[in-house]
């Protein structure tokens, strides 16, 4: 009786045109396969634990072969929200954006003002990194305690789709196992970050998250 | 003669550039000083917004209102979201009670409907990894199992087990130790 009633539950979810995908790839008609598409968002701590590392990925399930010609858009900003008062309002901002063949970054600073629109203060400037290039060894760089990546990386994030798809659509009734890692073999244009915890202020907890903003 | 003159100015503003690129060998702190002549004024609007994983994409219906949600602030959320993410979740899983976090239906989409990441400071950072709940997100954390078994395991997590885990497990390739962590490109 339940799993029918659930299977029920499904099968009207996926007419209702809940199609799932995956964490936030491809997920909206007006950012979907452009620079301004986040696919996700990791923040961990780093290697030394004194700092956090902040990863933002765009432009998910690039294939290989189209990985070489993926770029960052220089009218597109890739901006961590750092709320550390708990009221879910940024109170330091991380901007990062392509000039040239380098990533510019900015922060972390209190902006001018929050929410939907921003702007650079370029006083605020903390580093800058060669954008890497596909199948070449990774530039980082290092600044002011803090450390830079833009570029190709492997897509972290692993999931069934196909199935849970299956599930949804109710041709399916559970995953298999083992799964098919859907995301298995592509990748996205990621932005890392790390940054000593010292300048994110806070008493112990954090609310992050990540946002593209196009210029207007 | 114009062409000429042109030309000229064009292998001016050459070698001038040139001449500034060479800075560029120096070291990463060299480039800094070109920042004034690049332009990063204007106004930026969002476009996307993004923290716990797969939230929009379970929890939003397609089309226009997965791009309202994604140009949506975290503060206005809440309140605007939390009753359509509850309608979700029961869509889902009609039978749902309350979660492994004990969570009431109201609760666990009130916490998800304000799409931030929380992150501690102190502790481990983790999804979840059994004693740690929500302080982080670390590259090699099975996020889809947790919201899998947050949304169909029921208070013991032990309800529907077909559908409490997807069974890939981790990544494709491994991380790196250290920075920038994520893999290197297929």
């Amino acid at each position: 009786m339940k799993k029918s009633k659930l299977v029920l539950g499904l099968s009207l979810l996926a007419i209702s045109g809940l199609v799932l995908i995956a964490a936030d790839h491809i997920d909206a008609p007006s950012v979907t396969g452009n620079a301004a598409d986040i696919t996700d968002m990791f923040t961990f701590q780093g290697q030394d634990t004194n700092n956090l590392v902040f990863a933002v990925n765009t432009q998910g399930l690039l294939s290989p072969n189209k990985t070489a010609e993926a770029v960052f858009n220089e009218n597109v900003m890739i901006e961590v929200n750092i709320d550390n008062t708990g009221d879910n309002v940024e109170d330091l901002v991380i901007q990062a954006i392509k000039r040239g063949d380098k990533m510019y970054f900015f922060g972390p600073y209190k902006p001018s003002m929050t929410g939907k629109s921003s702007s650079i203060d370029v006083s605020k400037a903390s580093g800058d990194v060669a954008i890497s290039t596909y199948k070449m060894t990774p530039v980082t760089a290092t600044k002011n305690g803090m450390k830079f990546f833009a570029g190709p990386r492997d897509d972290p994030f692993f999931f069934d789709l196909g199935q849970f798809q299956k599930i949804l659509g109710g041709t399916a009734t559970g995953f298999n196992n083992p799964g098919v890692d859907t995301f298995a073999g592509t990748n996205v244009l990621a932005v890392v970050v790390e940054v000593p915890k010292a300048m994110l202020g806070g008493s112990g907890t954090l609310n992050v998250w990540a946002e593209t903003k196009r210029k207007q | 003669m114009k062409t000429n003159k042109l030309k000229m100015i064009t292998i001016a503003i050459t070698i001038a550039l040139v001449s500034i690129n060479c800075n560029d060998n120096d070291n990463n702190d060299g480039d800094m000083d070109m920042m004034g002549m690049m332009d990063f004024s204007g106004t930026f609007v969002q476009q996307d917004q993004m923290a716990r994983p797969a939230i929009n994409t379970v929890f939003i219906a397609s089309g226009q209102p997965k791009d309202d949600f994604n140009a949506a602030i975290p503060s206005a959320m809440g309140s605007k979201y939390q009753s359509i993410f509850q309608s979700r979740l029961m869509a889902l899983n009609p039978a749902y009670d309350k979660n492994a976090l004990g969570q009431s239906a109201s609760a666990f989409t009130g916490l998800l409907a304000t799409d931030v990441l929380n992150v501690s400071t102190t502790k481990k950072t983790t999804f979840f990894d059994g004693t740690n709940v929500l302080t982080g997100r670390a590259l090699a954390d099975d996020v889809i199992d947790v919201e899998l078994l947050l949304i169909f395991g029921g208070s013991a997590g032990t309800l529907n087990p077909q559908l409490t885990s997807d069974h890939v497990n981790a990544n494709d390739v491994a991380f790196g130790t250290s920075f920038p962590y994520l893999a290197t490109a297929w």
